[in-house]
């Protein structure tokens, strides 16, 4: 029978019924007393000298209140980056400046120039039609490899070259990997892309500056997954305000992904165009600015070869890739290619010997930096990719080449620098088999070609590091954050609970599955918890939600904040009862005195704390309110197998996905209804990096993919239902709760599972001279591979 | 600026609007229901979805003064008379057919919109009335699973939560 109620429950979502009758409040929403719109005119060339900024005429239009430039923030510091790699000879990587509105040059379409403020948005953007722009066009650097040839132009004047960084990792494992390289019985080698993607939430970007004169304190509503990080990055790095006299506000956000993790020049301008004009400051982005403004995801272009013995066991393991960072450091990209990319290398196979080099470079295109996965997915589609390509190459089954590479035993330190706590990767291949009916696929497969298509079948494993991160091993790699989470506990006198938390909910549920947590903890109605966040000025500092991190690491400060809370309240219910602290036991909402029927109900001891008539003042003090900051020994290592089928239509190379089947191990789970749901929407957005999506510039840096008319979103009739699973739970070691992380797998695992299955249905029809399709296999892309 | 006069959610309404004033600029700036979300620009992403005249029309696409005169209807005026949510809300709530809440009054107005015209639709119908209609969190397993369970069929065997 499955629970009702706490952990392991699938309570509806309390968040459903406001966004459910149009009453949420997102940041679009807010509008402020006296707010004036803010309309950036952007430059439409990739790469140029601004010369002259001329606003004369533009700022006597109707209106208009004022417009800045460049020049007003030539005292105000640069978007800064929370991340510094070190290089392969020991160096730090280039990083350039990052002004809030362009000075001196622009560096990609969609740069910001110029900020218009009036009255209206309509005044504004007419007015950004009245600036007159001097820019002289330079050349654009657009693909990677051609960025750092000598002679290349510079996207950064004051920097060397357009090479961010040359990491090598493990650098020391280098030698030793050519070596096997040399004796291997049989090597794999592919060359591929991981398109670049743009994340799309749905709801695009907005920020509200305000400034209140009388007690001289700025607020930003913005859309955000960590308010935090934004108070803490544009006060201490941009704008100079210390928090106390800064409070950022992300109320209901529609949807992250990645791409509201970072500080944008929006933020900032804002912030300070409301200190200057003393009035609130708004700017929503359309679409369209969306497109050139989100910083980007993946982009990069990978060899990756695979050394193996005469029994086929992974011997070692070699890759270079180019990643793009775009025209400056969005706030965590360089630690995307290397630390969440570089560490995950060994999946989920024994292989001993392994070398990672990423080259990261600047081009003329906007920055890119964490998208659902962040570095894991470039990470896993490579090696599944290689070693499928690997299991062909061989005639061997790809199944049966990964089950015998397996790692099995546990901990598990990789030649990457971690250590799995805990998986299982075996049963969660066969669970995977059981539900995706392998056993079925060839009865399928021929009633497919019956009707004149192809079919094909490809299996993905993947392993992923979350619950992000020991802050003294992510320091010792160049972060310049810790990244340990808070809560904050307050019981109020009549027993209800507010929690205030750093993790920050935009579509994960928070709201209904960290009250299960708390309400098992202490055997109370989830209906009494209250999950507050997404403010600065109601709960202390916080890191928040991205990396799957939000219960693994926001949870276990909830529940070492409610240990706290357990032990005081077990003090006062044992003075209550005149027993011994000792013997109390808390079950169903009450403390118990151990093997006597004496009890005292949760709302007796809530309330005794806060009217201390009878109340043991002389050893604890009044109120009951506990705050901890967690801070995680290791990552999180989620792992699954996932299956897809597919039919391959042969006159016009048009790909359906037919079935798809994922089975997940994510440690223990709380609300399997929601994590069903983030598995569901990680697969959908890894089929549509698979079959759809691609951002795409021409050479001289136009991007030719700018609205939803050219960047193809998967829509309802591009997917299946999925069969998803998280049955097999190996629970992680060292968190309270055992607890993984689940909100990135699906679009981890699925890409290549979907390009497995294009290839082996191509290779069902003979076509075995295609070994790879690069995303998104488009009809036009697969049919040429075809008929190549 | 001209006036415009119209019906929404049952209730007469009426403001001054320029030309180029867009109808879901009006409904959410000048009637203040912030329900009605601008997810493009390009009238491709349907978050601004709304019932006109009893039709599904992206108000996005449709100039405020278009809209005189009509009978329009908007996520805030779909629950039932007491408050509750009525059958396609309490179906995407049952089956968690939402994540971050930004499309879903888009596809609350295209799934009643569906089920107007068609109350037993079949899973193709579904998903191939929903192209105008994006979202982002769900994969849109649940979105259909809701739909379908909506209109009264048996969701059960329908794989997982």
């Amino acid at each position: 029978m499955p629970k009702d109620h706490g952990i392991g429950a699938s309570p509806k979502r309390r968040e459903d019924l406001r966004f459910l009758t149009g009453t949420g409040n997102y940041t679009d929403d807010i509008n402020l007393y006296g707010q004036l719109y803010v309309h950036f005119l952007r430059s439409d060339v990739a790469h140029g000298r601004l010369n002259k900024v001329d606003t004369t005429d533009a700022a006597a239009m109707p209106g208009v209140v004022r417009i800045f430039t460049g020049d007003d923030f030539a005292g105000v510091g640069g978007l800064p980056c929370g991340w510094q790699v070190t290089d392969k000879h020991g160096q730090p990587m280039q990083e350039p400046g990052h002004p809030v509105l362009a000075q001196g040059k622009v560096r990609h379409v969609g740069d910001p120039i110029a900020a218009i403020v009036a009255d209206t948005y309509e005044q504004a953007r007419d007015a950004a039609e009245a600036i007159v722009l001097d820019i002289e066009e330079l050349p654009a650097v657009i693909d990677m490899k051609a960025a750092v040839q000598d002679g290349a132009p510079k996207v950064h004047d004051d920097l060397t070259s357009n090479l961010c960084y040359d990491w090598g990792f493990v650098e020391e494992n280098k030698a030793a990997t050519d070596e096997a390289f040399k004796n291997a019985a049989h090597v794999t080698t592919l060359e591929l892309v991981n398109n670049r993607l743009v994340a799309n939430p749905m709801e695009p970007r907005v920020a509200v500056g305000d400034y209140n004169r009388s007690t001289d304190e700025s607020t930003l509503y913005t859309t955000s997954q960590n308010p935090h990080v934004i108070r803490l990055l544009m006060g201490a790095f941009v704008l100079g305000i210390p928090e106390h006299k800064l409070r950022v506000v992300a109320p209901d956000v529609g949807g992250g992904f990645g791409t509201k993790i970072f500080h944008y020049a929006e933020e900032a301008f804002c912030t300070f165009a409301a200190r200057q004009l003393k009035r609130p400051v708004k700017w929503t982005s359309t679409r369209s600015e969306a497109f050139m403004s989100d910083a980007h995801g993946r982009d990069h272009v990978t060899k990756i070869e695979l050394a193996l013995d005469k029994d086929n066991n992974f011997v070692a393991l070699r890759t270079e890739t180019y990643a793009n960072m775009g025209a400056y450091l969005s706030t965590f990209a360089p630690s995307v290619p290397t630390w969440l990319h570089g560490t995950l290398m060994a999946g989920n196979y024994r292989t001993p010997l392994i070398y990672v080099n990423v080259k990261a470079v600047f081009t003329n295109t906007v920055p890119v930096d964490a998208y659902r996965g962040a570095g894991r997915p470039e990470a896993t589609y490579q090696l599944e990719r290689v070693i499928d390509k690997a299991a062909r190459e061989l005639g061997v089954d790809p199944i049966k080449l990964r089950r015998q590479n397996f790692i099995t035993q546990f901990p598990y330190a990789t030649p990457v620098a971690v250590e799995y706590d805990t998986g299982d990767y075996v049963a969660t291949m066969d669970k995977l088999e059981q539900i995706a009916d392998l056993s079925g696929f060839e009865a399928r497969r021929k009633a497919s070609e019956a009707k004149g298509k192809l079919r094909g079948l490809g299996i993905n494993c993947y392993i992923e590091a979350c619950g992000i991160a020991p802050s003294n091993l992510v320091g010792q790699l160049g972060a310049r954050a810790g990244l340990y989470e808070s809560a904050t506990v307050r019981v109020n006198a009549t027993g209800s609970i507010s929690v205030m938390t750093g993790s920050h909910s935009h579509g994960q549920g928070h709201e209904t599955a960290f009250p299960q947590v708390i309400a098992e903890m202490l055997g109370i109605d989830e209906s009494m918890i209250e999950i507050v966040h997404g403010d600065t000025a109601k709960g202390p500092m916080g890191m928040g939600t991205y990396g799957s991190r939000s219960l693994a690491v926001g949870g276990s400060a909830m529940v070492r904040a409610t240990e706290k809370i357990i032990n005081k309240a077990k003090k006062i219910a044992a003075h209550l009862m005149e027993a011994s602290d000792a013997d109390i036991e808390v079950k169903d909402g009450k403390f118990h005195v151990a093997g006597t029927d004496k009890s005292v109900a949760w709302g007796d001891v809530t309330l005794a704390a806060y009217v201390p008539h009878n109340y043991p003042l002389e050893d604890i003090e009044p109120g009951l309110e506990e705050t901890a900051f967690y801070d995680p020994s290791n990552f999180t290592y989620p792992s699954g197998a996932y299956c897809c089928e597919v039919e391959v239509d042969p006159d016009t190379g048009r790909v359906t996905i037919e079935r798809f089947s994922a089975a997940d191990d994510f440690g223990n789970i709380i609300n399997p209804m929601i994590v069903s749901g983030q598995v569901h929407g990680g697969i959908g957005q890894g089929i549509g990096q698979a079959l759809l999506e691609g951002a795409v510039y021409d050479d001289n840096g136009q991007l030719l993919t700018g609205s939803y008319m050219d960047y193809a979103m998967p829509r309802a009739s591009d997917v299946p239902f999925y069969t998803v699973d998280h049955s097999c739970v190996t629970p992680c070691t060292h968190n309270p709760l055992g607890v993984k992380g689940c909100g990135e797998a699906g679009a981890i695992g699925s890409p290549p599972a979907v390009v497995n299955a294009v290839i082996d249905a191509l290779h069902s029809a003979g076509k075995t001279n295609v070994t790879h399709i690069d995303m998104p296999l488009s009809p036009n892309r697969v049919w040429a591979a075809m008929n190549a | 600026m001209a006036q415009v006069s119209m019906t929404v959610n049952g209730k007469a309404a009426s403001g001054d609007v320029e030309g180029r004033t867009l109808l879901v600029q009006f409904l959410r700036e000048n009637l203040h229901l912030t329900g009605t979300h601008v997810g493009c620009d390009t009238s491709q992403c349907g978050a601004c979805v709304v019932h006109v005249n009893g039709k599904a029309v992206k108000a996005c696409t449709m100039l405020a003064a278009e809209a005189e005169g009509a009978e329009v209807r908007t996520i805030e005026g779909m629950a039932n008379a007491d408050g509750s949510l009525n059958t396609v809300q309490q179906a995407f709530q049952d089956h968690h057919g939402l994540q971050c809440g930004f499309c879903t009054p888009g596809m609350v107005m295209s799934a009643s919109a569906l089920l107007a015209e068609n109350p037993n639709p079949t899973e193709t119908e579904i998903r191939a009335y929903l192209e105008g209609n994006i979202c982002r969190c769900t994969g849109y397993h649940n979105i259909v699973k809701a739909i379908m369970a909506a209109a009264g069929q048996d969701v059960s065997k329908i794989a997982a939560e």
